[in-house]
């Protein structure tokens, strides 16, 4: 048990970096109809900086999971190698051979890549006890809060892309602030309830057979709920909030271990989307939007040319591909609109099939699981509030794109967690395994090496962080 | 490039995509049967302390059908400290002659007792200045222990185990 597997780490992640090095090898052989002689120079990056990152966890992380940063590695890898075919893609056939690794949309996502897990590193230096974080949870709220405001309340040349008002844009530059504030929000909403929960869950009032909480006792968590709420139907954007919703609920769930908040949750968020779909319909204002979505969701093909095109497109790229799809390199996902960011899910799909989408979908299951399995371990109630949201927030995310591209619900537009192209989406997600790669080795840390560097030297009894360590001992 | 190694590489990258799925899941596996920890991801809300929230909220469902085959210290400076049980009582207490031997403040010499009867184990005072409780209730009798509800002496905190 006390084994670190750090070695398994390793290996996993050389097995991830050989995929990736030979999907741009098939790439260039489907495009270039040669393979290059620096065809492997993408990966060797990656696999220079996820080596790097290694050897952060091996000194700081110890008994970190081992599955958690090849899966990633594989995936930001993937998402690399795809992009970079899109530049070989769009490049004239005799500029192909001589792209550099560092040029087009590929370059900066291996840019960013490198600059993201540089920021994960160095939050796993500075983060040596994930507990220590809730002594930052107010200010992380707030923080939280006012990157979610800035986009809505910056005039929309410096915060629209595509009618969705999220980012803001400072010369060429642009950030998205949302996807940091997810991660700031979940630490306020974790330690809010941990902080409350013996009160959610006693002080309660019984209606219709359901225990409700006190409005006072839950009044700074709504709080935070409703403005980011409205504030993203000033910004557009309805996967964002989706996000955020899902994420409230289910720490509240984690929190209280009541089945009723999930109810109550659901209610709530299929009563509000059908409201915002009818009202779309009669009054439209902001709500026209989510209309819009929910027609072409309901029938791509009514207008395919028009509203339904990107959606269509992607349809029709996934079946095209079939079950094993056409090879990376000879689809054409070039023919659907936005396919580098919220679409490359389909244009992947396009090229490896659905055999392939499966096992990348896999690899985002046991990223998910691992993120659980720490909440699970961990033996403190922050820690697990924040490993069990964080896990959770990424899987609901691609279930809400995933399922948006495959018409399973109606579109909202999410990027893909490491694989979409984008330095903000990419530094967040690289940021939340960061946290949980920590949790996950404070849950594995054996016991008699104390409960983390915050141990006493004394053999005193490991600190308890809001009285609740829910197991010491360790088989 | 011929055809055919494209192809090739094609299914080639397919599988060894699924093996590496594999080789990851072959890592975890270990982990998931690698010894049973608390198997919740929810942070029981009840209770104040340590590990109260376990059964104590329910203790009349406390698992009946199972025999304690341990007592596990939960908290306090022996944490992580497990006896096997097995007919013999079992007595806690700062003496040195107890069997568990706890440095705690507010423990006394011989302060409390594990007997076991029918294979229930009942909890007993023995008279001590700052008390024994079971979960928050104040140990007056031999009171019947159900598994997983910690009792308390001083600043430690004891479970008993399957």
């Amino acid at each position: 048990m006390a084994r670190s597997r750090r070695n398994a780490e390793l290996s996993l992640l050389a097995l991830a970096m050989v995929l990736v090095a030979a999907y741009g090898a098939i790439v260039e052989a489907n495009l270039l109809d040669t393979v290059t002689r620096d065809f492997w120079m993408p990966a060797a990056a990656l696999g220079l900086v996820f080596f790097g990152m290694h050897l952060v966890i091996r000194w700081l992380a110890p008994f970190a999971d081992p599955a958690l940063l090849p899966a990633v590695a594989l995936l930001n890898g993937i998402g690399v190698g795809f992009l970079r075919r899109l530049d070989l893609g769009k490049a004239a056939p005799a500029d192909r051979e001589t792209l550099a690794i560092f040029a087009g949309t590929g370059g900066r996502q291996l840019a960013w890549t490198l600059a993201a897990v540089i920021l994960a590193a160095g939050l796993l230096v500075v983060m040596r006890d994930h507990r220590a974080v809730s002594r930052y949870a107010y200010t992380l709220g707030l923080a939280g809060i006012v990157l979610v405001m800035i986009p809505a309340v910056l005039p929309g040349r410096f915060s629209e892309i595509n009618g969705a008002k999220l980012w803001i844009r400072v010369g060429g530059f642009s950030i998205q602030p949302g996807e940091f504030a997810k991660l700031a929000l979940l630490v306020f909403f974790a330690y809010y309830l941990v902080r409350k929960r013996e009160v959610l869950s006693l002080a309660s009032r019984r209606v219709l057979g359901i225990d409700f909480p006190r409005g006072r006792d839950l009044g700074p968590v709504v709080g935070v709920w409703l403005i980011s709420l409205l504030v993203l139907v000033f910004e557009k954007d309805l996967g964002t909030s989706l996000l955020y919703f899902g994420m409230f609920v289910v720490t509240l769930y984690i929190a209280t271990e009541r089945v009723s908040w999930l109810l109550i949750g659901l209610v709530l968020f299929f009563g509000g989307a059908y409201l915002a779909y009818v009202l779309g319909g009669t009054v439209g204002g902001p709500f026209a939007n989510f209309y819009t979505r929910a027609e072409i969701w309901l029938d791509p093909f009514a207008e395919p040319y028009d509203r339904g095109y990107q959606l269509v497109q992607g349809l029709l790229g996934l079946g095209s591909g079939g079950l094993f799809g056409s090879g990376p390199g000879a689809g054409e996902p070039l023919e659907i609109p936005e396919v580098q960011n919220d679409f490359i899910f389909a244009g992947i799909g396009e090229e490896i099939g659905l055999f392939g989408l499966t096992a990348l979908l896999v690899v985002y299951l046991l990223v998910v699981e691992r993120g659980l399995r720490a909440g699970l371990a961990v033996r403190d109630s922050f820690g697990k509030l924040v490993a069990g949201g964080l896990a959770f927030t990424l899987g609901l995310q691609v279930f809400v794109i995933v399922g948006g591209i495959s018409k399973l619900i109606p579109l909202t537009g999410q990027t893909t967690p490491f694989l979409s192209a984008g330095g903000s989406s990419l530094m967040a997600n690289w940021l939340l395994i960061a946290v949980l790669l920590r949790i996950s080795d404070a849950a594995r840390r054996p016991v008699a090496q104390g409960g983390g560097p915050a141990a006493r030297p004394g053999g005193g009894p490991p600190e308890q962080l809001h009285g609740a360590p829910t197991e010491v001992i360790r088989p | 490039m011929p055809e055919l190694v494209i192809t090739v590489a094609r299914f080639g990258f397919l599988i060894l995509l699924w093996i590496f799925v594999f080789t990851v899941v072959g890592v975890i596996r270990r982990d998931l049967f690698a010894g049973a920890r608390s198997g919740r991801l929810v942070a029981a809300p009840r209770g104040v302390g340590a590990s109260t929230q376990q059964q104590a909220a329910k203790p009349a469902k406390a698992k009946r059908g199972r025999a304690a085959h341990q007592l596990v210290v939960t908290a306090g400076q022996l944490a992580g400290t497990r006896i096997t049980l097995g007919e013999a009582q079992i007595t806690i207490g700062r003496a040195e002659d107890s069997t568990l031997v706890i440095t705690d403040d507010y423990a006394s010499a011989r302060h409390a007792r594990l007997v076991p009867r029918d294979g229930q184990w009942f909890v007993e005072d023995l008279g001590s200045t700052n008390g024994t409780y079971l979960d928050r209730a104040k140990v007056t009798g031999p009171t019947p222990v159900p598994l997983g509800v910690p009792i308390r002496i001083g600043r430690t905190s004891l479970e008993l185990r399957p």
